[in-house]
């Protein structure tokens, strides 16, 4: 399949690889809003995730404890944010932009070490004969595990927010936080277990930088990739299925441009690049012209802090 | 993004000021010399040679100096901040690694005349304390221009470049110029990332450029993703400002290695024995500023021959990589036949060269 001199097969399998480490952060995320937290940290969550991650994988020579790490990383530095918030009742732009800032310094100081070395290679999953199918084999059974974690993710939280009485607690909670908490849920347990939950899925996402996409640890190195996260979550006006659609969209967008670029072909590729931010803006803008879609979309209680009375 | 840690950094040369105040007072003290870096050094690519250089240049001095080093300074008034504050703390002579640190530089220079400002890449000198000074990257490319006309397969030569100004498009035009001229087949795709190091942006226009055919990769953006992506597809690739061959080391072929230790050392001494004036200096590989790193072990012996005849010829100042005839893209003359550039056209260079797809963007 060729448009001109792309081959649409190349594109569709490397946009899934580029917009993997987006998608996980927004699933993530998405989960965080869902519960009525916006935690602006995901940048900083991400690469806390990709120092740690790169820095374990090294030191033990394991990609996978790598990623377990950067995991557990990730969900650490939302456990701080967690207590700022949840439990000092601490406001939740400010920390989360705290948050940020603390995660690019504390990487940089962690990952001082780690610099110019580069990390046990994660094997590719070998599908045996079903990689060899033409077009669907390219695109769908030639890439890392992570790729298809990152799509089982979008599944298991679509499934959970919507199919069990768990994930309908944390839409409860998110949408109206004193009804919940008149209802006996816990408001705060639930919040901080999302916000873990985030932390953790931006944690893996900055991993699959340092340790697939890469894979090289650098200073800075997710360059924004959280801010394109958190829009997206946006996008996707908190669904997990067109969050999916975003991430892909977005990562096309990024692979299709310097493809364009690639083939020699004029065409202005500053208007493509231009276009995921400006389809964001679009998209708040729309939400935000009318009261009753955004209530709609957003979660009730986003970005309130709660406090719990009688 | 990167404020957190320039504020660490800053509150660090606080700290210096504190103890340069009551150390000031000892005659013998050692001169300070004070280095900006744009990014972090850690990129094995700009700011790690200029730290290389730094590091030279101390040990060469041992304790007649001391160096310091604030790094990943964007560029605007946090430069200026940094500059002020290193020049407060008793800084002699400041280092400002990057093109965008230029108004800065003047700013600061204006407030500190004893302060000798070496400013790398830039062009403006409003000052008799500000210095500048570059290297010649293009002769670099035009000796990797012709290490890849010959060596690649499929006659498409990958380009990553980082902003469309001057210096890049003369790399960009310098490599595909003598790349074409040892392989008339050969053609140069160039993909624009819009940023000097983010890794995988860079990996991901290294893979673009791989998925349409090219199957040699040259960057001129800091990072060494691109290296890393061309080992893992087995595309042969060249580092950029340092020696690479770590992060491909089979498919490493040579790298442009920005040497700037000569440079540092030199001027250092000038501001200690008390010679230093400003200048404008733009040294190439004849100086020794710009090194071609060893060969990999893809490179064929004949090619290396060509390649060590290339600096030869280069060095001896008897071949001027841009020499005419020479068009410009949209077919008009830019050299007539024998001419060869000189700076002030070189510096003015906005276009590609004839014979290379695409557009530059604005």
């Amino acid at each position: 399949m060729e448009i001109g001199s792309l081959n649409v097969v190349v594109l569709i399998a490397s946009l899934m690889v580029a917009a993997t480490p987006i998608l996980m952060a927004a699933i993530g995320e998405l989960v965080v809003e869902k519960a009525g937290v916006l935690n602006l940290g995901v940048e900083g969550m991400m690469i806390t995730g990709a120092v740690s991650g790169f820095a374990i994988a090294v030191t033990t020579g394991s990609p996978v404890m790598g990623m377990l790490g950067a995991i557990i990383a990730g969900a650490l530095m939302a456990l701080i944010f967690g207590i700022l918030t949840q439990v000092l009742m601490a406001n939740q732009v400010a920390s989360g932009l705290a948050l940020t800032l603390f995660g690019l310094g504390f990487s940089a100081l962690v990952g001082q070490g780690f610099v110019g070395i580069v990390p046990p290679r994660t094997a590719k999953l070998d599908f045996g004969p079903l990689s060899d199918i033409p077009v669907l084999g390219q695109i769908l059974f030639r890439h890392d595990a992570l790729v298809y974690v990152s799509l089982l993710m979008v599944a298991g939280v679509w499934y959970w927010l919507t199919r069990t009485r768990s994930g309908r607690i944390l839409r409860a909670v998110g949408e109206n936080h004193d009804s919940a908490h008149a209802l006996g849920y816990k408001v705060r347990r639930v919040r901080i277990l999302a916000i873990m939950f985030g932390g953790a899925c931006a944690g893996l996402g900055g991993a699959y930088l340092s340790l697939i996409r890469v894979p090289q640890w650098t200073e800075g190195m997710t360059a924004g990739a959280g801010w394109i996260a958190l829009a997206l979550v946006v996008f996707a006006s908190w669904r997990p299925w067109r969050a999916l659609l975003g991430a892909y969209l977005f990562g096309g967008i990024m692979v299709l441009q310097l493809n364009l670029q690639a083939a020699g072909l004029r065409f202005p590729v500053e208007y493509l690049s231009m276009s995921p931010y400006l389809i964001t803006i679009l998209v708040l803008v729309i939400m935000s012209s009318s009261r009753a879609r955004a209530s709609l979309a957003a979660p009730g209680s986003l970005g309130q802090s709660f406090h719990a009375a009688g | 993004m990167k404020r957190r840690q320039l504020l660490a950094t800053s509150a660090a040369a606080l700290g210096l000021a504190a103890t340069a105040g009551t150390r000031g007072a000892f005659a013998q003290s050692p001169m300070k010399v004070g280095f900006i870096y744009v990014g972090a050094l850690g990129d094995f690519g700009w700011n790690y040679a200029h730290d290389q250089a730094r590091l030279a240049a101390q040990e060469h001095f041992g304790g007649a100096i001391e160096t310091t080093f604030v790094e990943a300074v964007p560029e605007g008034p946090d430069a200026e901040r940094v500059m002020t504050q290193m020049a407060l703390s008793g800084a002699q002579m400041i280092f400002a690694t990057s093109f965008g640190y230029g108004p800065a530089v003047n700013a600061v220079a204006a407030r500190f005349p004893d302060v000798a400002f070496e400013h790398a890449t830039g062009y403006m000198q409003d000052h008799p304390n500000v210095s500048l000074y570059n290297a010649r990257f293009h002769e670099g490319r035009a000796v990797i221009g012709t290490i890849a006309g010959r060596m690649t397969e499929t006659n498409k030569i990958g380009y990553i470049a980082a902003f469309p100004i001057a210096e890049v498009l003369m790399g960009i035009n310098c490599a595909y110029l003598h790349a074409k001229k040892v392989n008339p087949d050969a053609e140069m795709r160039v993909v624009w990332a819009f940023t000097w190091g983010d890794p995988a942006l860079e990996a991901a226009a290294a893979e673009a450029l791989i998925d349409q055919g090219c199957d040699i990769i040259m960057s001129h953006t800091d990072s060494t993703a691109p290296l890393l992506v061309a080992q893992e597809r087995g595309v042969h690739a060249f580092g950029q400002a340092s020696d690479m061959s770590s992060f491909a080391p089979e498919t490493h072929l040579t790298a442009i290695v920005d040497n700037w230790a000569p440079y540092y050392i030199s001027r250092i001494q000038e501001k200690l024995d008390g010679s230093w004036t400003a200048g404008n200096v733009w040294p190439g590989l004849a100086e020794g500023e710009v090194l071609i790193a060893p060969y990999g072990p893809a490179v064929p012996a004949e090619v290396q021959e060509e390649a060590d005849a290339m600096i030869a010829a280069i060095s001896s100042g008897e071949y001027n990589p841009f020499t005419g005839p020479l068009n410009k893209q949209d077919g008009s003359v830019w050299l007539e036949e024998g001419q060869a550039a000189d700076d002030g056209m070189l510096w003015g260079m906005d276009f590609y060269l004839e014979g290379i797809e695409g557009e530059i963007p604005s």
